[in-house]
């Protein structure tokens, strides 16, 4: 692995994302919009908007660059550009840490704007500090990112990509304890719960944002979205091949 | 004392009894071939005669069955060997959303090779008028140029070059070959395919491939000569049919 190599990486899929502006507005405006609709839904029961409106804006990046991540990489692995690197004196672990560090760019900058709306403008309250809440964004991005990336390796064209967002996502975002307290979910449910990545995610901003909790549980869900973050992208590093039939 | 007359002779590239399977099909069949250094050698065959793949496994990014590939006196596909070989494959491995010299640069970087480097090679494939525009916008022919610039980037001493001039205009075509020898005057190697036998005549040795087998070696002359056919097209004919007699 090379700093050189990963930089220039980064570089490249920053220009990328610059060369497509519209991309890159959606990515930073559609949170600000989505949590300003929460909030007028809300509007009368503004308790509802202060339980899920924090965790919400760390879990946004996680699902942007969930979906950004695999169907860049699918185009790299379709177009052949990753034939190209693989015959260039790039470790795959290059290629994986400047996708990481560029999105994780972008990613900051999504959760500072929709923190910045969301605490400044929409009265959203957090009991932890709110730079917290933007670290914990760029952490779930990340996680996003490994697991688009993983999971891109199963998709042979852009559809089933986009699909894999249904079925990997959705259920995770029921059942990480956002619209139902997981306590009060059915047990099997529950148990379902306790091994999906987003349980742990929504569970630290939770604490970070509702509580103000940065306990031993909120280490172990760090511990946790690092940990499956890591194994992700060790496993999706494997997927990527020097040598191809 | 090294003998350099002795390493200018000995070939670039060595490959013994190579044997490639795509599924259960045989695409090369103990294939056994040398490739001199410094000169320009055309590997000449019919679509699906296994060209690329051949030009694959020299690169390392083929799964190869059997058989050993020497590369500039290392096994095929070793690190090393990702800094000295450039690399054009037949689709162009570049991105469609960037720059002609973004593209470039982003190689260049990763070869570690100096920012005017992309300049030279811009110049070599005629595309410096282009440098600024991007990929996606430009034609079939000036796409082509680009991914066989991504090839030349770093100044590598081995260029393998996948029908680097299907589908440009006769001038150019006459440009770029003039290019490859004079490359291969500076001292570097070039295997370079082409499904077109007129284009034999700019090299100055020959591999002449069909159904993963050779077929013919030699000069543009003695390949003439062994076939008593003065048009090339009609030389390879005649070999094929000696081959099924």
């Amino acid at each position: 692995m090379s700093f050189r190599a990963t930089f220039a990486t980064a570089v490249r899929v920053l220009n990328q994302l610059r060369r497509d502006p519209r991309t890159l507005a959606l990515l930073l405006f559609v949170p600000v919009g989505l949590v300003f609709l929460l909030e007028q839904l809300f509007a009368d029961r503004r308790e509802v908007f202060q339980q899920i409106g924090g965790p919400l804006l760390g879990l946004f990046p996680l699902i942007a660059m969930f979906l950004v991540t695999s169907i860049t990489m699918l185009r790299e692995r379709v177009s052949g550009t990753l034939e190209r690197l693989m015959a260039l004196p790039l470790a795959k672990l290059d290629i994986l840490a400047g996708y990481a560090l560029a999105f994780a760019l972008v990613a900051a900058l999504q959760a500072i704007l929709v923190s910045i709306v969301a605490f400044g403008f929409l009265g959203l309250d957090t009991q932890g500090p709110s730079w917290a809440v933007v670290l914990l964004a760029v952490s779930n991005a990340i996680l996003g990112m490994s697991l688009g990336l993983f999971v891109s390796a199963f998709a042979r064209t852009e559809f089933q990509a986009i699909q894999f967002m249904p079925a990997f996502i959705f259920p995770q975002i029921l059942l990480c304890g956002l619209f139902t307290p997981r306590s009060q979910m059915a047990s099997w449910m529950r148990g379902i719960s306790n091994v999906l990545p987003f349980t742990y995610a929504y569970d630290a901003l939770y604490r970070a944002t509702k509580l103000g909790a940065f306990d031993g549980r909120f280490a172990l869900d760090l511990t946790v979205t690092v940990g499956v973050t890591v194994l992700a992208l060790a496993l999706g590093a494997s997927t990527l091949r020097r040598r191809t039939g | 004392m090294v003998d350099y007359r002795l390493m200018a002779t000995s070939p670039s590239i060595v490959v013994d009894g190579l044997r490639v399977l795509r599924g259960s099909v045989i695409v090369l069949d103990e294939l056994s071939l040398e490739v001199a250094s410094g000169r320009v050698t055309g590997l000449l065959g019919p679509s699906g005669s296994g060209k690329t793949t051949l030009m694959r496994a020299i690169v390392g990014v083929q799964i190869v069955e059997s058989g050993a590939i020497t590369v500039l006196g290392k096994s095929a596909g070793t690190p090393p060997l990702r800094w000295k070989v450039g690399y054009m494959t037949q689709n162009p491995a570049v991105y469609g959303d960037l720059t002609v010299r973004e593209n470039l640069r982003y190689f260049a970087r990763i070869l570690d090779a100096a920012p005017e480097s992309v300049d030279e090679v811009l110049e070599t494939v005629a595309m410096t008028p282009f440098a600024g525009r991007v990929v996606n916008r430009l034609s079939g022919g000036q796409l082509a140029r680009v991914s066989l610039a991504t090839a030349l980037v770093g100044n590598p001493e081995l260029l393998v070059l996948d029908e680097p001039t299907v589908g440009l205009d006769p001038v150019l075509r006459r440009d770029l070959w003039k290019a490859f020898n004079e490359l291969a005057e500076s001292g570097k190697t070039l295997l370079v395919s082409s499904h077109v036998m007129d284009e034999a005549d700019h090299c100055h040795d020959l591999l002449l491939l069909r159904e993963g087998k050779l077929v013919a070696t030699g000069t543009p002359a003695s390949v003439r000569q062994q076939s008593g056919k003065q048009d090339l097209d009609e030389a390879f004919l005649a070999l094929i049919n000696e081959e099924v007699a």
